[in-house]
């Protein structure tokens, strides 16, 4: 099977490629780059990408996917499909299923209900510590051997410095990132938004940024002694980003990852009182998106991912204070972060791609993917800067519809999506 | 949701202008009167319904709502938590839909969580009271809050306002600087710095202070506002103990003697004696404790009129 991409304008950052080039791929690989005059085999499929940007699949270092256990909020084909839709390529669930992937078995099978849905890869994270309690290690050389790319309790982020210590020692010896939502939850629980003067004056409690920081702190510093490699997860505050950046100067080996929401909505759209506003880390104040738009800027941060956490309508449509924490998020991030940061002059394309794909590709370890260079794996994401639309959440793929983005309007999509050399989705 | 013609909700003072407000205090003191009548009923709001939704237990202020819509011959129907549907694991905005479907033209709502009555007014064709939301707001109280102070010092504007004790989980205190503030008050708060956080300073644009201390939040003061104290709150860290509480943030009359000669004491109950106030100082002359809960009912009396379609006086 040969597909010829044809008339776009090529961005791989990992060959230093910025400009028109038609691509040719055969058996669900990356054979050729092309000028756009030389000529290529007449028995290709062609996809015409005038005015378009081709760039490698873009991979999404964190989400829920649902499956198994809570099939009513989402399952593994659903979730791919929005994926795809949203132009990832690639998604990395993690493990708060039901029960909780903290086994080979449960990582296989993750792996094998997204190869049936055959709509993008799916590269679970499997837990740290057996059913994310914090008591025992999980058998991480199991999972890895199984597909895992990573270990993390997320919601439930490890409690405890001593047995965060043993989980970077011994994830270091598999070569897994350690990924944590850091969150000290000794000042964070029963809060339900960021706590400052919006929290007051709406009468919620609050989680203080504190919260946040606490724990990254204690992690780059457990980090530092242990030589693992520490992923934060969906970083929200200026002082987080502030420690990362000296981590990182000090040589430390830590990343982290940023979501849409956080660097476009603040805690003032909580006012109202919908629940498509509540999530975990929450929306931050102004202080803290400028912190978090300097970070994207200047490379403290890594990587872009949705946290994509769908739930059931029925479960949102709670008081602001008993319902659950989250939001979807895999069709609108490519949107948001067009309106939000390229267009807005924050990064530029090269950038956008380097953290949507490149960068998570490297984080997680994933051979051949996040690069178009000749012999990689054939995802690839379709981009039009400048197309105009609408999210309609009644047209989402997901099974879930609780966004805060409903009816906004973006400037810049992902057209199309490409995974193993096959179109998966078209705009 | 599009409200049929005129019919007002009241989820809470903060998005009232100050004209709003004295409306409202207006038409209370419009009512007034008919509370001391023998015969206290008049047909205002008759072939009305109000329902009466309490996800909280409260004596007070559901028998001031109840009192209030059967003196202005609405029918009023109460529906308190533990005969309610949500145990039934309904939602909460199905028990209110399904209310709403019954088509009464008001609902008055009390709810352990904030937001609730905003919640609800999305999806109700029936105006929507807030009898209390969480840490909220609670309206109604600062409105009869304001009328006792207007009826012993006949204004609000310019006068010092002190409010002590747990600011941080109070919805009177909100509605309470909102409406004050608003009015020309000046407001000082104080309090442990564990339920003052000085980020209060900045709830509203002006004519709010964060005191260091209870005696300069007190002294010079025209009235003095006490918070009840929850034991709860000693569980959870923020301070010590009740009685250590009662030492150093109680109001004794020694503290009292700080404000102005003629200050006045409000708290809106219940209180614990001994706590966040001492009998001494809840039983003098200076505490207008009973007014604020006789005025309750003429200020709901006009909030129910108003939200369901009356003119302000």
């Amino acid at each position: 099977m040969k597909l010829l991409i044809t008339g776009g304008h090529l961005i791989d950052p990992t060959e230093g490629q910025n400009s028109g080039k038609n691509l040719l791929i055969e058996d669900g690989k990356v054979t050729a780059w092309l000028n756009q005059n030389e000529s290529a085999p007449e028995d290709a499929e062609v996809f015409d990408a005038t005015g378009l940007i081709v760039a490698p699949g873009f991979i999404d270092l964190h989400v829920h996917l649902r499956e198994p256990g809570q099939e009513h909020k989402e399952t593994i084909a659903s979730g791919c499909a929005a994926a795809a839709a949203g132009g990832f390529t690639s998604v990395c669930p993690m493990p708060n299923t039901s029960p909780i992937n903290d086994n080979a078995a449960i990582t296989r099978y993750m792996i094998e209900q997204a190869r049936t849905a055959g709509l993008a890869n799916v590269f679970p994270v499997g837990a740290i510590t057996k059913s994310s309690d914090g008591a025992e290690l999980a058998e991480m050389g199991e999972m890895k051997a199984a597909g895992a790319v990573a270990v993390s309790d997320d919601g439930r982020p490890v409690p405890n410095a001593r047995m965060m210590r043993r989980a970077m020692e011994y994830a270091k010896d598999f070569d897994l990132p350690v990924v944590d939502h850091c969150e000290d939850k000794s000042l964070s629980s029963g809060g339900v938004m960021h706590e400052g003067k919006l929290s007051l004056l709406l009468g919620l409690k609050g989680m203080p940024a504190l919260a946040e920081e606490l724990d990254v702190v204690r992690d780059i510093i457990l980090a530092k002694e242990t030589g693992a490699h520490f992923h934060i997860a969906h970083v929200s505050t200026k002082g987080a980003v502030e420690a990362v950046r000296r981590a990182k100067n000090e040589g430390i080996n830590v990343t982290c990852e940023v979501t849409p929401h956080h660097f476009t909505l603040i805690d003032k759209a909580v006012e109202g009182y919908d629940t498509n506003t509540k999530m975990s880390p929450p929306l931050r104040s102004e202080e803290h998106l400028e912190a978090i738009l300097e970070a994207l800027k200047d490379g403290t941060i890594d990587a872009i991912a949705t946290d994509h956490a769908p739930h059931h309508a029925d479960e949102k449509a709670l008081e602001y204070d008993r319902a659950p924490f989250g939001i979807t998020g895999l069709e609108t991030a490519v949107g948001l972060a067009f309106n939000e940061l390229v267009h807005k002059g924050i990064i530029n394309l090269v950038r956008l791609i380097e953290l949507c794909s490149t960068n998570p590709a490297k984080i997680f370890k994933l051979k051949d993917r996040g690069t178009l260079k000749v012999d990689s794996i054939a995802d690839i994401t379709i981009l039009d800067p400048d197309l105009n639309w609408t999210y309609n959440i009644s047209d989402s793929k997901s099974k879930s519809k609780n966004s805060p983005f409903d009816a906004w309007q973006f400037a810049g999509a992902a057209v199309a999506a490409i995974v193993d050399g096959k179109i998966v989705y078209r705009k | 949701m599009e409200k049929p013609f005129r019919r007002r909700d009241l989820l809470g003072i903060r998005n009232l202008s100050a004209d709003e407000i004295v409306g409202i205090l207006n038409t209370a003191e419009n009512f007034r009167e008919i509370n001391s009548r023998e015969i206290k009923k008049v047909p205002t709001l008759r072939g009305k319904t109000v329902i009466n939704l309490f996800f909280e237990s409260s004596t007070r202020t559901r028998t001031s709502f109840e009192l209030a819509a059967k003196r202005l011959s609405a029918d009023a129907v109460n529906i308190s938590v533990s005969s309610s549907a949500l145990t039934k694991g309904e939602t909460l905005l199905d028990t209110a839909m399904n209310l709403d479907a019954m088509s009464p033209d008001c609902i008055v709502v009390r709810h352990a969580s904030a937001g609730v009555p905003h919640q609800l007014a999305k999806v109700s064709k029936a105006a929507i009271v807030n009898a209390g939301d969480g840490a909220n707001e609670h309206p109604t109280q600062a409105l009869l809050d304001a009328m006792t102070i207007r009826e012993h010092k006949g204004k609000i504007d310019g006068l010092e306002v002190a409010i002590v004790g747990d600011i941080l989980h109070s919805r009177v205190a909100r509605s309470n600087i909102h409406l004050l503030t608003k009015l020309g008050a000046k407001v000082r708060v104080a309090g442990p710095k564990t339920l003052v956080p000085d980020d209060f300073a900045h709830l509203v644009e002006k004519n709010l202070f964060v005191s260091k201390n209870i005696e300069e939040a007190i002294e010079g003061a025209d009235v003095v506002m006490i918070l009840r104290i929850q034991k709860e709150r000693q569980d959870s860290a923020y301070f010590p103990t009740l009685r250590e509480y009662s030492i150093h943030y109680g109001l004794t009359n020694e503290r009292l003697n700080l404000a102005k000669s003629d200050a006045i004491v409000l708290h809106p109950g219940p209180m614990n004696r001994g706590i966040e106030i001492a009998s001494e100082v809840a039983d003098s002359s200076r505490s207008l404790i009973l007014d604020q809960v006789k005025y309750g009912v003429a200020v709901r009396m006009a909030v129910l009129y108003l939200a369901t379609g009356g003119n302000p006086s």
